[in-house]
């Protein structure tokens, strides 16, 4: 008599709820295997709070003490003056004071100073007589992040302090003109931007990715053989290895509007319920098409490599880096067929126009619609046997 | 179905092939139920993708058959639910624990009470207090060993065994051979595919597949009696003896067995004329014996080697 085998007849194979228990095995499994992989466990909250904080500071941060070189043609104590209130911007930080005019130049072209300010000869005796000259900042185009804000703020900041440092009781005219290039103050309104988008971003890279792995991992590390010698159909393993990381994707989801709302202010105008049911649908579309992956790909480094196929075109033609209505056309027809692009409308506009359910039919229709292609394919791919 | 209650495996003419290079070929089998049958050959010769093909993980080019009374071609959902399938390689989670993996695999197979069996399997294998330990952190026979408890767990009529012993020491292989006459004792039938001689002694019944092609098959005495090959043992001053003597006619293999040498050939007279000088030589001690099983093996691997390669 065996003793490992199991004694009675051949138990009865229960059909009844066959597909949910199956399923649920499969997904229970995965939660375990999840758990065990640390590394993977920390990335579920690593990958959300790095990229929010690198990206929205990276983008939002107002840059303070720029590298400045002052051409000084005049020494008055007007030109001082001016001076003084452009670093108590705390924007400007006076690195170098030239004479000349091509070592200035040559200061700006070799990217020791981002700035030049440039005070004219007879700056203040122009100013005197009401000539309004002009005093020039010249900016180093090529980081215009950098140069924006600060040239954004000179104008109010420096006529706020002359008027009242030098010209108490005088008519609160500009008596000088700043020229810069740059005029606009993006901080507020990128942030805005910004942060809804990056949930979607973020949430497309991390769930392909997970899923992506899924199939390909069972194959290489051969546990795939004994799956399929067992019955499971493709369907019950396709839900047991999307449904653990809805949630995972969930929590990411959670944690990015959370930061977003308050590290960055970032209003939620809008349901918060709408936005959750839609956050899961968005994350199940991308978890379909990672799994569709899964099952095209013969290893997880082809499978990893597919995902950034996905993912490069997903960032640049969803609408998140570039404005979607400035595409070309037939970037905003391969744009309309990625998830990220429905989803950036849908929670831009949840979150900062209020907006509901009617106004985004469309999106959530097409989120719903590219989700079940994948799961199609993703289920007719599924190799039930070896072959 | 028809009369098939005491046939467990009935194939016929399975072939297959991957991109273009035939693996299996032309094969037919029978298996009785309760036996244990030992599938033999070389590595690449077709014993994997066999078994494969019996448990539906791959369809034949051509052949038909049934396993358990049911079609392998159509049937397979139901084949999976009967046959145990224990893999080459470990297939087990690896980090998942002892239970975890046994609780998996009687949800999948829809037993009633899966923690229950689980826990009793765990009881069967000896693996109490090990329950919470990890599947991949098991020495090579414990992993064996609850590998074949996980296919055994659904309660199997058929258990295919892909090379189970691999790498498993002596007193562990041992165990598990007991383990599965006793499974067979209760009525299961095992397929098992392996390397080792001393394993192809312990089944009922044995096939030889080499190249794809079944070559030799039957009980162990008839497969050594069909071979119809004489054998002689050679001991003493054996030195370069084993050079002179291959490709004499006559003389299909020398082999060494330790002190002694094995020279063999199915013409008896060509061999006994080819041997004759060396016969009388002082220091060496010839011996007429019965052929090993190991002897027969390789006799047939080096004829298909020619045949097939």
């Amino acid at each position: 008599m065996s003793t490992i085998r199991s004694t009675g007849p051949l138990r009865e194979i229960r059909d009844r709820f066959g597909f949910w228990r199956r399923s649920y095995a499969m997904m229970a499994k995965e939660f375990i295997q999840l758990r065990r992989d640390r590394v993977s466990f920390a990335m579920i909250v690593a990958i959300p709070v790095m990229q929010l904080l690198l990206f929205g500071y990276a983008i939002n941060t107002t840059p303070h003490h720029l590298p400045t070189a002052v051409l000084l043609q005049e020494d008055s104590d007007l030109a001082r003056s001016v001076l003084k209130a452009l670093e108590n911007t705390a924007y400007f930080h006076f690195i170098y004071e030239v004479h000349d005019v091509d070592d200035f130049d040559n200061l700006l072209k070799s990217g020791k100073v981002l700035f030049g300010v440039e005070i004219p000869r007879g700056f203040e005796r122009a100013v005197r007589r009401g000539d309004k000259p002009a005093l020039l900042v010249a900016a180093d185009a090529t980081d215009p992040v950098a140069a924006s804000s600060a040239l954004g703020s000179l104008g109010m900041i420096v006529q706020t302090a002359l008027q009242h440092d030098l010209y108490i009781g005088d008519p609160p005219a500009l008596p000088f003109e700043i020229r810069a290039h740059a005029r606009y103050n993006p901080a507020a309104e990128s942030r805005l931007n910004i942060v809804p988008g990056l949930v979607g971003t973020i949430l497309t890279m991390t769930m392909l990715i997970f899923t992506a792995l899924s199939v390909t991992r069972e194959i290489e590390r051969g546990t795939m053989e004994s799956l399929l010698s067992m019955p499971i159909t493709p369907i019950e393993v396709m839900i047991g290895k999307i449904v653990p990381y809805i949630l995972v994707g969930f929590i990411q989801a959670f944690l990015i509007v959370n930061i977003g709302v308050f590290l960055f202010g970032v209003p939620v105008l809008g349901n918060l319920l709408l936005l959750a049911v839609l956050s899961t649908l968005f994350i199940a579309a991308n978890l379909a098409i990672g799994y569709t992956f899964s099952t095209i790909a013969q290893n997880q480094l082809q499978a990893i490599q597919m995902s950034f196929m996905f993912f490069l075109p997903s960032i640049l033609l969803s609408g998140f880096m570039f404005p979607f209505a400035g595409m070309p056309a037939w970037a905003q027809y391969v744009g309309e067929c990625l998830p990220l692009t429905h989803y950036i409308r849908i929670v831009r506009a949840i979150m900062l126009k209020g907006a509901t359910m009617p106004n985004l039919r469309f999106d959530t229709l097409a989120l719903a619609a590219l989700m079940l292609v994948a799961m199609t394919i993703a289920v007719t791919r599924f190799r039930r046997t070896l072959d | 179905m028809n009369g098939g209650n005491d046939i467990a495996i009935d194939v016929k003419g399975l072939t297959k092939s991957f991109g273009g290079r035939e693996v299996v070929h032309d094969l037919s089998m029978q298996v009785k139920r309760g036996s244990i049958y030992g599938f033999l050959g070389p590595n690449g010769s077709g014993k994997t993708t066999t078994i494969r093909i019996l448990c539906g993980l791959l369809t034949p080019d051509s052949g038909e058959g049934t396993c358990l009374g049911y079609d392998i071609l159509k049937d397979s959902e139901k084949i999976k639910r009967r046959v145990g399938y224990m893999t080459q390689r470990f297939s087990l989670y690896q980090d998942l624990s002892v239970r975890e993996n046994l609780e998996f695999v009687a949800r999948l197979y829809g037993l009633a009470d899966a923690r229950g069996a689980a826990r009793d399997m765990i009881r069967r294998l000896g693996l109490s207090g090990r329950e919470e330990q990890l599947a991949g952190e098991l020495s090579g026979g414990w992993k064996q060993r609850l590998a074949l408890g996980a296919c055994t767990l659904p309660n199997p009529q058929l258990l295919l065994l892909d090379e189970p012993t691999a790498g498993v020491d002596p007193k562990a292989r041992r165990d598990f051979w007991n383990e599965i006459h006793a499974l067979a004792a209760d009525g299961l039938t095992v397929l098992v595919s392996t390397h080792y001689m001393d394993e192809a002694e312990r089944c009922h019944e044995i096939a030889y597949i080499a190249y794809g092609h079944l070559l030799a098959r039957g009980t162990v005495d008839e497969v050594i009696a069909k071979s119809a090959l004489a054998t002689y043992t050679v001991t003493g001053e054996l030195s370069g003896l084993a050079a002179e003597l291959a490709g004499k006619p006559g003389v299909d293999m020398v082999a060494p067995f330790g002190t002694s040498l094995h020279v063999s050939g199915r013409d008896v007279a060509a061999l006994e004329a080819s041997i004759a000088p060396w016969r009388d030589k002082s220091g060496l001690h010839w011996q007429k014996s019965a052929p090993s099983l190991e002897d027969v093996f390789i006799e047939l691997m080096g004829r298909s080697r020619d045949n097939f390669q």
